[in-house]
């Protein structure tokens, strides 16, 4: 087991390191620098500019300043919000970034697995028919047309909402982000789960624990959920980076100040420097993420950790 | 492929199966609505008028989904916007299909350690959020359509490779493979000219999987600002404005969204009805 997370972690930093150059020799491949104005600067104040922010030093020595920054948790200054590093942006955007996800990615494991133990228990009734044809909407509908229609029915028509993050400071205010977060993922689980179930319900050891005389809750419970929920837990990885993505999305709709709605802000303002941050420190938490899964991966099913 | 389903046979399996002709229908219908309704319509997608602002859909003067907060007509740019929309996704596909067929068919032919390596490289980026990396392309070149296909064909690759490598491996033992090696046919000649064709079945199945995908993604990026500039458009680019007319002129929200919505949906129905087709054998998840 320990030999496997090792292997497992192994492999996490060249991929982490990979993003890194990538992203890095992106921005530094830019065409024209990042404070090209409208207006032509001097040449000495341009030179002064480079020189502070070290843009005159060959690529590999930035690199390896930038490398060195990384590792003690600097990602360097940012190009447009003046007076602020990228790194301090990004920690007053994560506390709400990370409830948001948080209650998303809760919201669809729980709803995803129940719906889809239900449909599995019951396949090919109605209920059944009508959940996956909800699962497959959803699937197929992003979240930036989710997003925005949840919006115009809740809080622009009925007006139960509110429509964005400022105009209200109760709870409710998640709701409609974490829903329209939620959806999407709710019907891949669903989907993943009622797959799942059906395979393991129709396997010897759950005849034997049903000719034994054991009730559906108590059988789906004990016996049935553990092995179908594999599926499910190897989803988790492309789960949690589907809700990062979408989490830029709704951030911007809802105008909530986190991490995502700084990335767009950066993207459009081309502020290279915290567009980059934000990539490295998104690839991070996904690269670091997917690890953890594939460890409780390993945990859950003995046939993985002997290999 | 099902091997025992002769052509005539699958022709006439999916001429049976009802998502598919439902589905692969509606598809049609749109894609030739939008490659021919902008010659037809009396309005221009460029021409603005001020004067007829936020006319909601209506039959009169032929603006059937209304006009937007310039005054040009929401039909004609839908139906630019889809067009823009389908083209930007199966070229992309198009560009993952062919990296996918070439790196899955050399790995899985020429098998062994390079097989190995090339596998694991498929895994490590597997992890990568390549759609950040995406987008910061998008931010630091201009955005033109070249960088577009190619960036969103580069992202979707992956399964294609691992699908093909499978089926590639267990081609490659079949005679016809050893008939062409006895006869000193080269290695490249053998991958392209005598493996790849028999790859079809399979690869057109994920290819209308990965349709949708591509479509998610230039959406994505062009609902975000990143993508498709004005004055051209795409459905991404028509729901973010529908956004922030919202509360004047719902519909400039909702017949781009569900336009959209409706185009996705298809393509996976499509997707996963040839899936049942033509490659039995793989679950739908």
């Amino acid at each position: 087991m320990l030999r496997f997370t090792l292997l497992r972690l192994l492999w996490a930093i060249p991929t982490l390191l990979l993003v890194i150059v990538l992203a890095f020799l992106m921005v530094h491949a830019a065409p024209g620098g990042p404070f090209d104005a409208e207006r032509a600067l001097p040449p000495e104040i341009e030179a002064n500019i480079a020189r502070a922010y070290h843009l005159d030093e060959p690529l590999p020595q930035q690199f390896a300043r930038y490398l060195n920054g990384i590792l003690r948790g600097d990602l360097g200054p940012s190009y447009r919000y003046r007076d602020y590093s990228v790194s301090e942006l990004i920690g007053k955007a994560i506390p709400v970034s990370l409830k948001l996800g948080v209650l998303a990615m809760a919201l669809a494991v729980i709803v995803g697995i129940s719906v889809g133990t239900l449909a599995a228990l019951r396949q090919n009734s109605v209920l059944d028919r009508l959940t996956m044809g909800f699962a497959m909407t959803g699937i197929s509908i992003p979240v930036f047309v989710v997003a925005p229609l949840l919006v115009l029915f809740f809080a622009v028509q009925l007006r139960w909402l509110p429509a964005s993050w400022g105009g209200s400071t109760s709870g409710w205010r998640f709701l409609l982000p974490v829903v329209a977060l939620a959806l999407p993922q709710i019907a891949y689980i669903a989907r993943l789960t009622r797959a799942s179930m059906i395979e393991v319900l129709g396997s010897d050891f759950i005849r034997t624990a049903r000719a034994q005389g054991l009730g559906t809750i108590t059988m789906v419970r004990y016996h049935a959920m553990k092995p179908a929920m594999l599926p499910v837990l190897s989803y988790m990885g492309p789960a949690i980076a589907a809700i990062l993505t979408g989490s830029v999305v709704v951030e911007e709709i809802f105008g909530i100040p986190g991490v995502g709605q700084f990335f767009i802000r950066g993207a459009l303002n081309r502020d290279y420097t915290l567009v980059l941050g934000i990539v490295i420190f998104y690839a991070a938490l996904v690269i670091l993420l997917n690890l953890i899964v594939d460890v409780l991966y390993g945990f859950l099913d003995p046939r993985i950790r002997h290999r | 492929m099902n091997a025992s389903l002769g052509l005539l046979q699958v022709m006439k399996e999916i001429r049976r199966s009802r998502s598919i002709m439902v589905s692969g229908g509606i598809l049609v219908f749109v894609a030739a609505l939008a490659v021919i309704g902008p010659f037809v319509s009396p309005h221009s997608y460029l021409t603005t008028d001020f004067d007829g602002r936020f006319i909601g859909p209506t039959l009169s003067n032929f603006h059937l989904f209304g006009t937007d907060d310039l005054g040009r007509d929401l039909f004609v740019r839908s139906l630019l916007g889809g067009r823009i929309t389908l083209l930007v996704a199966i070229v992309a596909s198009i560009v993952s299909l062919v990296i996918g067929v070439a790196y899955g068919a050399v790995a899985g032919y020429v098998g062994g350690r390079i097989d190995a390596v090339m596998m694991r490289a498929v895994d490590a980026l597997y992890a990568l959020p390549f759609i950040f990396l995406v987008i910061l392309l998008m931010v630091v070149f201009e955005r033109n359509f070249l960088l577009i296909f190619v960036a969103i064909g580069a992202i979707n690759w992956l399964d294609m490779a691992r699908i093909v490598r499978g089926q590639t491996i267990s081609l490659k033992q079949r005679e016809f493979i050893d008939a062409a090696k006895i006869i000193g046919v080269p290695a490249w000649r053998i991958i392209f000219r005598h493996i790849t064709p028999n790859l079809l079945g399979v690869v057109v199945v994920y290819v209308t999987l990965t349709i949708p995908q591509a479509v998610l993604v230039e959406s994505f990026l062009s609902f975000l600002g990143l993508g498709i500039q004005e004055p051209q458009t795409s459905l991404g680019a028509l729901v973010n404005g529908g956004v922030s007319q919202m509360e004047q002129a719902p519909y400039l929200l909702l017949i781009p969204a569900l336009l959209l919505a409706a185009i996705l949906l298809c393509f996976n129905f499509l997707g996963d009805g040839l899936r049942d087709v033509l490659d039995p054998r793989q679950e739908s998840a």
